[in-house]
């Protein structure tokens, strides 16, 4: 993995700060998350201090900092979602997995994530799970879904 | 170019590129402002500065706006003191507003600002979100409640110490103050100069205490209180408790420390002494190394974590002598201890510095013996106002005393150390005499007391020319690395963290301009006009410490208590 990332950040010019966002875009992409040894490396190649490359990437919703679990939950929290009740369906994804968006639960099988919009403003309130949309999701469906989540992963 | 504006209906005259605010300052018109700090450029983000332009619908920023020849401007209108009014209550309406347990009451210009504009009541309700007390450094602890998120520290982080500890993290209500991956300070690449302290309009930022534990060992019997101070606490407690004569108050300072109850006092100018002293040896073995080595002087304890942090490669370049507080409370524990024929661990030794980073020091990895610290407990100026108003003691009808031997007489060269360019200065004199058995013409420092963040001189002693560099504050190494790259080899490099040295610590009270700076730095070279000692070889003290005290000591006598050691620091940079 060290070296991959070598790779990755040695396509972007040296010491020049505008890099700076596609570059963590891409480790990213690439990753799934932005470690703190990433973090290292970028500010070393781009001339950046990690607190400032750290304060810009917690500046944008889409920048990760722990690995994503083996299910990754995105949750829409858009204005249409928001207005169908997204806020309910959030907190008792919190509840249930104990943990906050951009966190990871301990044994690295769920992680979940805030997004603004999916494109399925009529669906609302929408989740992703990895990759897969789910529409018209209510609160009390939550614990069932994650129990067939983790029936998945046991027997995976 | 100057030209006519027109102010509240009244004619002023202002200057072609500046702005509306230093136009307004200079005729006398006072605007507040929170989020600018003077010399830096204006970023117009807290918006306190607004005035009313007319022919302009919205307010403008004054600190930020050039002034131009058609402006008329209103500074106090009710428009303008509705919106000031308004940001302020909404900076506080999320604000804990517990000023009377706050380190910052009464020193604080949130609060200033909030009585200035007659706020009485918390109009606007602001949900209070739980906010982290990072007490984890040695130095500073902070109160992200208390932050009003203007941002100044950060810039004085990045743009003056070149640290770049902090920033802002996360966007919107979540948006506040930290480190790199909103770690723990102390885990941070934070150099304890405590520059942000300075700057911080609030109690958000503010150096970590150790008053109480102080009060608590004055209390007990069976211990000996030795308290050092340097030379700047004097000058700095004076102006902190409102005396004219602030020249020669460290004789009542004395007498004020032995009425609060400490039973021995000792000065850390003798400290500053013995590394001027040991830096001189230091150069003088090195003499004829080839190829020559340059010189860091490593007395500033941030500086020192910030070689070790940044420039590992500098190290072994950097000289190995401890910082003067760190020598005068080693000599305490050893040499004083054995005077007094009690147990190390029996002294209870405080030291009160103008510097932040002392805090720090006193902790580092190799400033004890045998797991007893050199120095305990570190005050800073402010603490120790405190601590005399606390006591009661009527400053201002004082006797005068003189400190306790035999760490009680310094230089004058110690008193000069306390500005920026004056250790190298004390160095060259003392390495000059010693070369010629002459003392140096002070006039050949010209070029070492003038301003500006990188300054250099070449002094010739004997057959040698030696070239010094004097980096006054952090944002000056860029100069000093391009003028190594470009060939220039400098004998010895003078390196404050601080810009204008510990004068400008951050334990010293709070000031804001620079002609207090400047105030503070004639004081010191006035004493060090005035006095008859100059130079630290001359010092009755010193030379009792060299020729009898130290020999007598076999515990000490190989003078290595004076030195340290110093590695490379693997924190996130």
């Amino acid at each position: 993995m060290a070296a991959d990332i070598n790779d990755i950040i040695g396509k972007y010019r040296q010491g020049r700060r505008e890099e700076l966002i596609p570059l963590l875009q891409e480790i990213q992409s690439v990753f799934g998350y932005i470690s703190e040894d990433a973090i290292v490396r970028v500010g070393s190649h781009l001339g950046l201090s990690t607190t400032k490359i750290y304060g810009l990437a917690t500046f944008y919703d889409q920048f990760r900092f722990f690995p994503a679990g083996k299910i990754h939950i995105k949750l829409c929290n858009g204005t249409s979602c928001y207005m169908n009740g997204s806020k309910a369906v959030a907190d008792r994804f919190r509840e249930e997995l104990r943990i906050e968006p951009g966190q990871t639960t301990r044994n690295g099988n769920f992680s979940l994530e805030t997004v603004t919009c999916m494109g399925g403003c009529y669906h609302g309130p929408v989740i992703m799970i990895n990759g897969e949309h789910h529409i018209h999701v209510q609160p009390e469906q939550v614990p069932e879904l994650i129990k067939r989540l983790k029936y998945i992963i046991d027997n995976d | 170019m100057l030209f006519t504006i027109q102010v509240n209906n009244k004619k002023i005259k202002a200057q072609k590129g500046e702005t509306i605010l230093s136009a307004l300052n200079r005729n006398g018109i006072m605007i507040p402002t929170l989020c600018r700090i003077k010399e830096f450029t204006p970023t117009g983000a807290c918006r306190i500065c607004v005035v009313e332009v007319e022919g302009r619908d919205r307010l403008v920023t004054a600190c930020s706006q050039p002034v131009e020849e058609w402006m008329k401007i209103k500074t106090h209108s009710p428009r303008v003191i509705t919106a000031r009014k308004t940001i302020v209550e909404l900076l506080l309406s999320n604000h804990p507003g517990d000023c009377l347990y706050c380190d910052r009451n009464l020193y604080c210009e949130l609060q200033r600002l909030a009585e200035a504009l007659n706020i009485r009541e918390r109009r606007i309700k602001g949900k209070k979100t739980k906010q982290r007390l990072d007490q984890s450094s040695p130095a500073i602890v902070r109160e992200l409640a208390k932050c009003i998120l203007c941002g100044r520290c950060v810039r004085v982080c990045e743009e003056l110490i070149t640290c770049t500890s902090l920033d802002f993290i996360n966007r919107g209500r979540l948006t506040h103050i930290g480190a790199a991956m909103d770690k723990d300070f102390n885990f941070s690449s934070c150099i304890h100069c405590g520059q942000c302290v300075l700057v911080c309009p609030t109690g958000a930022l503010h150096e970590k205490h150790n008053i109480t534990e102080v009060q608590e060992y004055l209390n007990k019997q069976d211990m000996v209180k030795a308290i050092q101070y340097s030379p700047a606490v004097a000058t700095g407690i004076a102006e902190e408790l409102g005396i004219r004569n602030a020249r020669d108050f460290d004789k009542s300072l004395n007498a004020i420390l032995r009425k609060i109850g400490f039973d021995k006092i000792y000065s850390t100018g003798v400290g500053t002494d013995i590394c001027v002293t040991e830096i001189v040896n230091t150069m003088m073995e090195k003499e004829g190394e080839n190829p020559p080595q340059s010189l860091y002087i490593s007395a500033c304890p941030a500086w020192v974590k910030y070689a070790e942090q940044f420039t590992p490669s500098i190290l072994p370049s950097l000289s190995k002598v401890k910082s003067p507080q760190q020598i005068t409370g080693v000599l305490v524990k050893t040499l004083v201890a054995g005077q007094l024929k009690v147990k190390p661990e029996q002294i209870f030794s405080v030291s009160v510095s103008p510097c932040i980073a002392m805090k720090y020091e006193a902790r580092r990895d190799g400033m004890m013996r045998k797991g007893i610290s050199d120095v305990d407990s570190v005050m800073t100026v402010r603490e120790l106002a405190r601590l005399i108003r606390l006591n009661g003691i009527d400053v201002t009808n004082i006797e005068r005393e003189a400190a306790d031997e035999p760490l009680s007489g310094r230089s004058s060269s110690a008193v000069l150390a306390e500005v920026s360019g004056g250790l190298a200065e004390s160095v060259i004199r003392l390495l000059y005499f010693k070369k010629t058995g002459r003392e140096i013409d002070r006039q050949e420092f010209r070029k070492l007391r003038l301003s500006g963040i990188f300054r250099e001189a070449v002094f010739k002693i004997e057959d040698r020319e030696i070239r010094v560099a004097v980096v006054d504050g952090l944002n000056g190494l860029e100069k000093l690395r391009s003028a190594q790259a470009s060939g220039t080899f400098y004998d010895l490099v003078e390196v404050m963290t601080c810009q204008g040295g510990c004068i400008h610590g951050a334990g010293l009270p709070f000031v804001m301009s620079k002609e207090d700076l400047k105030a503070r730095a004639k004081i010191v070279y006035q004493t060090d006009d005035s006095e008859a000692i100059s130079l630290p070889c001359k010092s009755p003290t010193l030379i009792n410490l060299y020729e009898k005290l130290l020999k007598e000591n076999a515990e000490i006598s190989d003078k290595r208590i004076f030195f340290t050691h110093f590695e490379k620091r693997d924190v996130l940079l």
